[in-house]
């Protein structure tokens, strides 16, 4: 079970946090025209890359906050965790 | 029976508390202090198994955790327990087990004829033997594996025991109370730091317990009792015995069974049997310490043939012989303390060294003991077949590939030592990257993945001085970057026998014109031409060898066989071990009990049972309950004889003639506030709410960015910057995901909160034609007619006293109002209802009959809305904006969302008008088609219509749009039903809405 350390909180065990995917990810903004190529990008595809990877979690049975961990998929260390207004 | 094995003194056992117990029927005595295997021992009872594959008698071998055979079947209070190693169960007064994978019994075993078929039984025989013919498989394959393996049978009735888990964190969780457990533990608890101190066994101390040394003025059990007793009476210190650190985890997460009643007749009063500890340690030192290594020869699994640090410790701890004719076997200075300790106690052993001319300390004592030593000897093979009679033996020449004349020596038991393999289990699955020690012929951990730091002899390191000096300093040195305090003790001096190395030898070929069988894995009976075989036929990687022989795959984890194992591929591939590579060390180290992972989380208990604050009234009023996510509510009220059907119809008759009240409770609800609020609500609902008016609400839907229906819910503005959502009870915790996640990352720059408050307040929806006289009747000040609040209204009223919240929103079509109040008055504002409504007469209804009414106005719910469907689907495009942006609104415009035949929710009504479509039922134009015949949708919903008195489903199919009028068929083959249908609108009842706007 993962130790992540919430910005907010401090450390917690990974069962009071749920997944919410690649960080990186940016909605296109609101009112824009967006290609379909684009559009499919944002909503279906993901990357799957083998080491640090900057994932949502949001702290769902803590301070409810959305946060960013850059977590190594292979090895689970975590490098950094960050407020959802950071950037790496 | 007495017992004739026990010595007259001696061990750590209490000789005044005689314990009596059973072992397959027969009855015993032992001492408390005792394992079932020390006392079955100390009765001379060595036959206490059969082997797995060929059902070869089987005795003791180990005296811990190392052992490989002695599993038997406890019985306990009148509750089974399978699996159970009788080297770890201790005996308590009354303790009844028995032998498992034996039939019919263990003296007599009739799968012992497959030690005499060995031929089909080699190496991979479930591959081979079980593939054909196929048909054979149920009949008999099958039922016969079933019969002939495992260790033991689990009981199919409900556990009565108590099971726990704690949470628990530490500085320092330190996994062995042996020297280097000890040594450290009190190191770091002399820094201040936080420790916790597991023992496996009862007993602390490891290989002081059994060991010939002198630490300071002391022994090494004296000094490991001091040590214990210290750290016990430290408030940082946590010391736990019968606790076995199964599993290591990421991110320095253990986890620990304890054994808290196992050694019990019963489990006291309030007490757990077993306890699951997951531990989060900041260092984790393991000293878990070795096992002693095989030596392989023929018929090594003979009862009587058993490591030679077992006997040591049925002697010293159990005052018991395993023998009183010991032949000691053995390629190190180990096999010597054991045979010092026969002597010690009037035994004479012969020790067989397979090393030409060793010399040390510890042999020269047994030398001068006159301790019969032939060097240069090996064990061919045991001979006896329930117990050991005699050896086999022979000089072995100085390259170690031929023996000599072979002669016969009488001997009671074969005490073993192949050397030392340390524990290395915790270490691996932790992810260190072990390396191989060439000078001890074993893996040792090498590089840590997390923070883990091996001692003593799990390191590879066998001087007991060496392993103080090293724990003592690492103890220090890890607690002290915790603490920031230090508080060196001086590391005492020690006093032990010098040995000398040992040899490297460890299997005994097999004479001329004999093929023993030579084991390797005990447990899983894997012999040495077993492996021979799977090499033979082209197998390579260890791991595969492993899962091709079964080598290693027993519930011990290849304590005893691992190496073995290894030497011997890598002897006969030519390449040195570290090459061959050992296989993946996985959690649990030792099995655990199914319950004790459980826990409490069993039954009732296995999730939250949520209640609304009228649950007591539902209750006594005959509410039968149904599971909505985690709440009860009340599927329908029994009156009298009445089943769910006849109930449900009462109740949403009542409904469309009267009025009805409902618990609405579960219902999601979200408070929002904030100055971005309305311009919020407008991104997240497709329809627009810029200009929804204060005390108005409004019915809204809410996709995914997919374009797919998330949920749908009325959402009311209570003031300017304020707002009450409400969502589907299902899809409450979702949908509050999702608000934070748009509102904390998507658009930060938006001023608005929002937060749960599902059980801030009780609902109760009041429905039905009458449903106005009751509400007038409950608000007597306020003005509810249509004028004053009407459809889609809100206003705020005094109820007998309590604040209320009145929505007038529908669910089923009818007139109706939802009237919340705060959770505490919830109950008083229901009796309330009940009580007034009664003139109208009111009837409370539950979720069947709020079914039938949403179902036949043709309301959709969690059953279209079932994430595969976007508004069009559900007839809810009217409420799609074309003007603004929202989510999910540029998925909308994919192509098969935009296909002219696009599925729609559409009605359904059995032709006959009298039988009901069963839920899940395909829609297909001709029943008689050849199969796969074309599915035009599915049946999403069904009910018994009670405006019409005739069965009405709601289906989404194809082109639905245009198929009203059409004449098709309902298949259910699950209920082997063929029902022709016609597609009507959905909207059964009241198509114009007229009635919740009356
Ligand atoms: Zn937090």
């Amino acid at each position: 079970m993962l130790y992540i350390k919430c910005p907010h909180c401090g450390l917690r065990s990974q069962n009071e946090f749920s997944y919410g995917g690649d960080a990186t990810v940016k909605r296109p903004e609101l009112n824009k025209e967006v290609s379909d190529r684009d559009w499919d990008n944002f909503v279906y595809l993901r990357k799957s890359p083998i080491g640090k990877h900057l994932e949502l979690w949001q702290h769902i049975s803590g301070c409810r906050q959305w946060i960013k961990v850059e977590r190594d998929t292979l090895t689970h260390e975590i490098f950094k965790t960050l407020k959802a207004n950071e950037e790496v | 029976m007495s017992e004739k094995f026990r010595l007259d003194k001696g061990g750590l056992i209490n000789r005044n508390k005689k314990i009596s117990f059973k072992f397959n029927g027969k009855k015993y005595f032992g001492y408390a202090g005792d394992t079932l295997a020390s006392a079955l021992l100390a009765n001379g009872v060595h036959l206490v198994g059969r082997s797995f594959k060929y059902h070869r008698p089987r005795g003791f071998f180990g005296a811990g955790v190392d052992e490989p055979y002695a599993i038997v079947q406890m019985n306990r209070n009148n509750e089974v327990d399978p699996n159970v190693r009788a080297t770890e169960q201790e005996l308590f007064e009354g303790l009844e087990a028995k032998s498992v994978n034996c039939w019919p019994n263990v003296d007599f075993d009739i799968g012992a004829i497959n030690n005499f078929l060995g031929k089909f039984f080699p190496a991979g025989f479930y591959y081979k033997t079980f593939m054909w013919p196929k048909s054979f498989w149920y009949n008999l394959y099958e039922p016969i594996i079933r019969k002939a393996a495992g260790f033991g049978a689990a009981s199919i009735k409900h556990d009565k025991e108590k099971y726990e888990h704690k949470y628990e964190y530490c500085d320092l969780l330190i996994t062995g109370s042996g020297p280097s457990g000890l040594a450290s533990a009190y190191a770091a608890a002399q820094n201040g730091a936080k420790v916790i101190l597991a023992e496996d066994k009862s007993r602390f101390g490891g290989s002081l317990l059994t060991s010939d040394v002198t630490i300071g003025n002391q022994s090494g059990q004296e000094w490991a009792e001091k040590i214990i007793s210290e750290l016990k009476s430290m408030p940082n210190v946590v010391v736990k015995n019968r606790s076995q650190v199964f599993g290591y985890y990421d991110h320095n997460m253990l986890v620990m069974s304890e054994r808290i009643s196992d050694h019990l007749p019963k489990t006291e009063k309030y007490s757990p049997k077993q306890r699951l500890w997951y531990i989060r340690a900041k260092e984790v030192i393991i000293s878990s310490g070795s096992i002693e290594r095989p030596l392989v020869f023929g018929n090594n699994d003979t009862p009587g043939v058993m490591l030679s640090s077992a006997a040591k410790e049925y002697l010293k701890v159990y005052g018991v012989l395993v023998g009183k004719k010991p032949l000691i076997f053995t390629n190190n200075d180990s096999g010597y303390e054991t045979a010092i300790e026969f002597k010690k106690n009037g035994i004479d052993p012969v020790v067989l060294d397979t090393r030409k001319d060793p010399n040390s300390e510890i042999i020269k004592e047994a030398k001068d003991l006159n301790i019969n030593i032939k060097s240069s000897y090996v064990v061919v093979a045991a001979k006896g077949y329930k117990k050991v009679k005699s050896a086999d033996i022979a000089k072995i020449s100085d390259d170690k590939k031929n023996i000599s004349t072979i002669e016969n020596i009488k001997c009671d038991c074969i005490c073993v030592s192949g050397f030392w393999t340390p524990t290395i289990h915790l270490a691996s699955q932790s992810g260190n990257k072990t390396k191989f020690n060439e000078e001890i012929d074993a893996f040792v951990p090498s590089q840590s993945k997390q923070k883990e730091t091996t001692l003593g002899s799990a390191n590879g390191i066998f001087t007991l001085e060496e392993t103080l000096k090293t724990s003592f300093e690492k103890g220090n040195e890890l607690s002290k970057q915790i603490t920031n305090k230090e508080n060196k003790v001086t590391v005492p001096t020690v006093v032990e026998k010098k040995s000398s190395n040992h040899d490297k030898f460890w299997c005994v070929p097999l004479p001329e014109g004999k093929n023993y069988k030579r084991f390797l894995d005990f447990q899983n009976d894997v012999a040495v031409s077993d492996i021979q075989l799977a090499l033979r036929e082209g197998y390579r990687s260890i791991e595969h060898v492993k899962r091709y022989t079964t080598l290693g795959m027993a519930t011990d984890q290849g304590r005893t066989s691992n190496l073995n194992g290894l030497q011997l591929v890598s002897d006969i591939e030519n390449k040195v071990v570290p090459q061959v590579g050992h296989t993946t060390f996985r959690p649990p180290f030792s099995p655990v009990s199914i319950g004790a992972i459980v826990g409490r989380e069993i039954g009732k208990h296995s999730k939250p049972t949520r209640k609304s604050p009228m649950h007591y009234w539902h209750e006594k009023n005959n509410a039968v309950f149904v599971d909505a996510g985690v709440w009860l509510r009340p599927r329908y009220y029994k009156q009298g004889s009445e089943n769910l059907f006849e109930a449900s119809k009462r109740e949403a008759k009542n409904v469309r003639r009267n009025v009805g009240v409902c618990d609405v409770t579960t219902l999601g609800k979200i408070d929002i506030k904030g100055p971005d609020s309305a311009e919020f609500l407008n991104r997240v609902y497709t329809n627009a709410w810029l200009k929804l008016p204060i005390g108005k609400a409004r019915y809204g839907v809410m996709l995914r960015e997919d374009g797919i229906v998330m949920d749908d819910g009325t959402t009311t503005r209570i003031s300017e910057n304020h707002y009450h959502m409400t969502t589907t009870t299902a899809q409450a915790a979702n949908v509050l995901s999702h608000l934070e996640y748009y509102l904390q990352l998507v658009w930060p720059e938006l001023n608005v909160n929002v937060v749960s408050s599902t059980e801030q307040w009780a609902g109760a929806a009041i429905a039905g034609p009458k449903s106005r006289d009751v509400l007038q009747k409950l608000f007597p000040d306020l003005d509810v007619s249509n004028e004053g609040l009407p459809f889609m209204g809100y206003m705020e009223g005094d109820l007998f006293g309590v604040n209320a919240k009145i929505y007038r929103i529908s669910f089923s079509g009818e007139l109706a109002y939802e009237v919340n109040v705060e959770s505490d008055n919830g109950n008083y504002m229901w009796e309330k209802i009940i009580e007034i409504g009664k003139e109208f007469n009111i009837q409370p209804y539950g979720t069947e009959a709020l079914s039938t009414l949403r179902i036949e106005m043709g309301h959709v719910a969690g059953s279209e809305l079932d994430g595969r469907t976007i508004p069009y689907d559900n007839s809810l495009e009217g409420l799609v904006s074309k003007k603004k942006d929202f989510i999910g609104k540029r998925s909308l415009s994919k192509k098969a969302y935009v296909a002219p035949d696009r599925q729609k929710v559409v009605g359904v009504i059995p032709l006959d008008k009298k039988t009901s479509i069963p839920e899940g039922s395909y829609i297909v134009k001709d029943a008689k088609a050849k199969l796969p015949n074309p599915k035009l949708g599915h049946v999403s919903a069904s009910c018994w219509s009670v405006e019409y008195d005739n069965p009405f489903s709601l289906a989404i199919i194809k082109d639905g749009k245009n198929m009203i009028g059409q004449k098709l068929f309902a298949l259910s083959p699950l209920k082997n039903k063929t029902i022709p249908i016609e597609i009507v609108s959905s909207h059964y009842v009241d198509p114009k809405g007229e009635r919740v706007r009356s």
